[in-house]
């Protein structure tokens, strides 16, 4: 009997059950994040004085972030692509390098909520306010947890092993960059 | 572990860097519309580039893309539920005077944060607080 597991070895509707389970993973964040941008479209446009409030974020910090992110996600889809020509190591490498990408986002978003937060602009200070910091906050929520999943898988894939969980935690992790590449015109560019 | 079509990845990253300068140099054209097509036109163009390539929906299976629209399709009910709700602030049989009240009030430029007093009904400078509705709406 193989010790392999279900996900690697059974293939429902033509598609492995592990990716299909991320597909699955994926709807359900379409709902969370997608229920709260819609909130704040809806939001934004019955209330126009929140302009003034939009007006304080920094575009330039926001345009770095969403390179940043994007940068991670051409490192995490070379890591898919060396996974499948089974070079194991060389997919640890670019994951790691994802990695690296994920914690300058959270360093730059960590410096700019610190002076944000002295400026005085808290999550209760108003509605716009409270949206900047739950959606980002959510969002940095799910950037510490892909890379933190990453990190074991690249632990594995530079033995040459689980190498098929390199594309799940890619597709996870682009999704993460598709999120951010609405937050950031959103909360950055619309003011 | 199934095979998967990889596309140019440079040319498409860069493509992506190129969209995002754009959408970064959109508002320093001065012109509203230029700026929200720049941001959100490019914002879709950038998602639909990262779907259908990084991600490979583009030659995933059908059921893939059903699961994902299924998601989506939830999100266009939700909107068209609520929207006229929140965006409006008065209906035929309702009034939200929290909301009214709020855009009244306004909220304070930057530089301007914290120099402005308390307004009254607890709410601060700049709008946190909704001043008691005194009517059946939210």
């Amino acid at each position: 009997m193989s010790s392999r597991p279900i996900a690697t070895t059974r293939s429902a509707s033509g598609i492995p059950t592990g990716r299909l389970a991320i597909w699955w993973v994926l709807a359900s964040e379409i709902v969370i994040f997608g229920g709260l941008i819609a909130s704040y479209i809806m939001h934004r446009l019955g209330h126009p004085e929140w302009a003034n409030a939009t007006a304080v974020t920094k575009t330039w910090i926001g345009a770095t972030n969403t390179f940043v992110l994007l940068s991670s996600s051409f490192t995490a889809v070379l890591a898919h692509q060396a996974a499948e020509q089974g070079n194991g190591p060389r997919a640890a490498r670019f994951l790691r390098m994802t990695i690296l990408g994920a914690l300058t986002f959270l360093t730059i978003k960590s410096f700019e909520w610190g002076h944000e937060l002295s400026e005085g602009y808290t999550v209760t200070t108003n509605g716009f306010w409270s949206f900047y910091y739950t959606a980002c906050g959510l969002h940095a929520l799910h950037v510490i947890a892909g890379a933190v999943i990453m990190a074991f898988i690249a632990r594995d894939a530079a033995k040459n092993r689980e190498l098929q969980r390199v594309e799940l935690i890619g597709i996870y992790w682009h999704f993460v960059d598709v999120v951010w590449i609405f937050l950031f015109p959103l909360l950055y560019i619309a003011k | 572990m199934s095979e998967t079509h990889h596309p140019n990845y440079p040319k498409i990253y860069l493509t992506l860097v190129i969209l995002l300068a754009i959408s970064v140099a959109g508002p320093l054209v001065g012109i509203r519309w230029v700026t929200l097509i720049a941001a959100f036109g490019i914002a879709v163009v950038k998602a639909d580039l990262v779907v259908q390539n990084f991600m490979h929906l583009k030659t995933e299976r059908r059921i893939a893309k059903y699961v994902l629209g299924a998601a989506l399709a939830l999100m266009a009910l939700f909107w068209f539920g609520i929207a006229p709700d929140v965006m409006e602030h008065h209906g035929d049989n309702w009034v939200n005077d929290a909301a009214i009240a709020a855009t009244a009030r306004g909220i304070a430029p930057p530089g301007e944060h914290e120099a402005r007093p308390a307004a009254p009904g607890g709410a601060d400078s700049t709008g946190a607080a909704a001043t008691p509705s005194s009517g059946p709406g939210k």
